[in-house]
């Protein structure tokens, strides 16, 4: 019994070592978020700030270049959630309800490309992009991150498609729907939390991609936030690690939000391995 | 099969792949194109420009690779990277999701912890780690001075010895969830009868762990730390932030490289052959690694 309650000690223990090692850095920037420039230069920095402020925030708020960034992530990940969601869609049905081989390549092609590095596949992309003038354009970005999203999507998707049952489709069909009112009035509705997951997934990964952006788009002006923030970093005074801190912070909020709606189901493995990091 | 059902089925296919050419196309034009292309201009001497003839090469650029010191040192950095960083992300991976499969108190909050660093980007995890290691204001060096340890403070990021530890540490920070997520779903996989099995017939925890949780992990493990390695020798956007391959090409992987030749001094062809030779070394070393464990499974 005494072993035992030991071993239940050592668990704890270990499990507050962990703890401390996945959170302290977020704390850190938390914390460096709400202060002052004073207190960033002190030469003993605490966890705690004296005199908490919100400026680092509004900083990086009204800073144009961030919030330019911010418009540009927003603009390139709605374009691409909604295009991959209405690209995905009719081939997720097909694969769903239909019996063909593509499936099981378009999985071993999800495999495969894994394998490869970036730089094999934005030299060419570049080049490609190049012919059709679309390099530095927020489009020719949103088309790569489509076709990047796009084979985890359709797997998504079709999984959702698995899960509605046939015999509704074919209980509408013998009371004479035609197969596009069956599929508005039937397989729609039911569809229709795998579609909003779908295009979350999509708007994440564009949210969140950092080497296509740098590479693709070349203006400023264009650029979306990792690449913006990105090139902050170095640059920065001590006084400006502030609002970095907070620009970032804002930054991670969409994902994090993404992250409780999918929490349930990752940890209960449902999901686990599905999603790329 | 009946005329009709044959016209029926013909119909069927037509939708079939009328349904799903509008992801296919985009997927070819964008990524399987590019793909081989890519492979064949490592054979190539492309470099950037409008109006810059390109011209089939044959294995020069791997020549070149061969006796280019640069490319070894990203090489070698490449493999202490990805293996230090897939192998510790492993055992402390594990070690959470043991604790995680356990009864134990806040283990809901836990597991939300355990996600958090995936929910961030690779550039946000970059910029927070840098302030954790930054030599003034950072958390680390402060908690050197607290704990006494004041000799210890050091510029991580900066200096020759500590960068290339100090940019591991990040990599296993940001893609422990994954793996402890996977091996995590592993666990609860196991049977819960074969434990039972094995107290009843007197095995100790240690025991049971190995005869009973390891083999049956064994598939999952093997898949992840496959996954984890390629990741890992691909990864870019984290060190890109944390250090861009400084100091003095200590963090160097062999992706920033081949992103320094291609981007910065244009050198195309140079980049895709090291991009070419990066896959060919995945490969080989998968292979390695999959024949032995399969062997043993076997044995």
């Amino acid at each position: 019994m005494k072993a035992r309650r030991t071993t239940k000690a050592l668990q704890y223990v270990a499990l507050l070592g962990y703890m401390v090692f996945l959170g302290f850095p977020l704390v850190w920037m938390l914390s460096t978020s709400f202060k002052p420039p004073r207190e960033m230069v002190e030469i003993h920095p605490t966890l705690v700030p004296h005199n908490p402020t919100f400026d680092n925030y509004v900083e990086a708020f009204t800073e144009q270049e961030l919030g330019r960034a911010a418009l540009n992530s927003l603009q390139v990940s709605l374009a691409t959630a909604v295009l991959t969601v209405l690209v995905a869609l009719p081939a997720a049905y097909a694969l769903a309800r239909f019996k063909t081989r593509l499936g099981t390549v378009a999985l071993g092609w999800v495999l495969l490309s894994q394998l490869f590095p970036f730089v094999l596949l934005v030299i060419p992309l570049f080049l490609i992009l190049r012919q059709v003038d679309l390099v530095n354009t927020h489009a020719g970005l949103v088309l790569v991150y489509v076709v990047w999203a796009l084979p985890f999507a359709l797997w998504m998707l079709q999984g959702f498609v698995r899960n509605i049952p046939r015999e509704l489709e074919e209980a509408a069909a013998v009371d004479g729907a035609t197969r596009l009112q069956t599929l508005r009035r039937v397989v729609a509705p039911l569809l229709a939390p795998g579609v909003v997951a779908t295009s979350l997934f999509a708007f994440i990964s564009a949210w969140n991609e950092f080497f296509f952006a740098l590479v693709l788009l070349k203006s400023p002006d264009l650029a979306t936030l990792p690449v913006t923030l990105a090139r902050f970093v170095g640059v920065e005074g001590i006084a400006r690690l502030g609002p970095l801190a907070a620009g970032s912070l804002l930054a991670t909020v969409p994902s994090l939000l993404f992250f409780a709606f999918l929490q349930r189901r990752l940890t209960s493995g449902s999901l686990a391995g599905a999603v790329k990091g | 099969m009946t005329t009709v059902a044959r016209a029926r089925a013909r119909s069927d296919r037509t939708t079939v792949y009328l349904l799903l050419l509008p992801a296919l196309l985009p997927v070819l034009v964008l990524s399987v194109v590019p793909l081989l292309r890519g492979i064949y201009l490592g054979f190539t001497d492309a470099r950037a420009g409008r109006d810059v003839d390109t011209s089939f090469t044959g294995i020069d650029n791997y020549r070149e690779l061969l006796s280019d010191d640069l490319f070894w040192s990203a090489f070698r950095i490449g493999l202490v990277w990805a293996f230090g960083v897939t192998i510790l992300q492993f055992v402390l991976a594990l070690g959470l999701a043991l604790l995680l499969d356990q009864p134990l108190r806040f283990r809901g909050f836990a597991r939300v912890m355990a996600l958090v660093p995936w929910a961030m980007p690779p550039v946000i995890v970059g910029i927070m780690w840098r302030l954790v290691y930054h030599p003034d204001a950072g958390l680390l060096n402060e908690m050197l001075y607290r704990g006494g340890a004041e000799g210890l403070r050091h510029n991580w990021l900066g200096d020759f010895s500590t960068a290339l530890p100090a940019v591991i540490l990040v990599g296993i920070w940001a893609g422990m969830p994954q793996t402890t997520i996977v091996l995590l779903a592993g666990l609860q996989g196991v049977p819960r009868e074969l434990h039972e099995a094995a107290a009843v017939d007197g095995a100790s925890a240690w025991q049971r762990f190995r005869s009973v949780t390891i083999p049956n992990l064994m598939p999952v493990v093997i898949a992840i730390t496959s996954l984890d390695f390629i990741w890992n020798f691909n990864s870019f956007g984290l060190v890109y932030v944390l250090t861009a391959g400084g100091p003095g090409g200590r963090t160097m992987l062999p992706m920033l490289f081949a992103y320094e030749e291609a981007f910065r001094y244009g050198n195309y062809g140079y980049a895709a052959a090291l991009g070419n030779v990066m896959v060919v070394i995945i490969v080989a070393l998968l292979a390695v690694y999959l024949r032995r464990r399969l062997r043993e499974a076997n044995a």
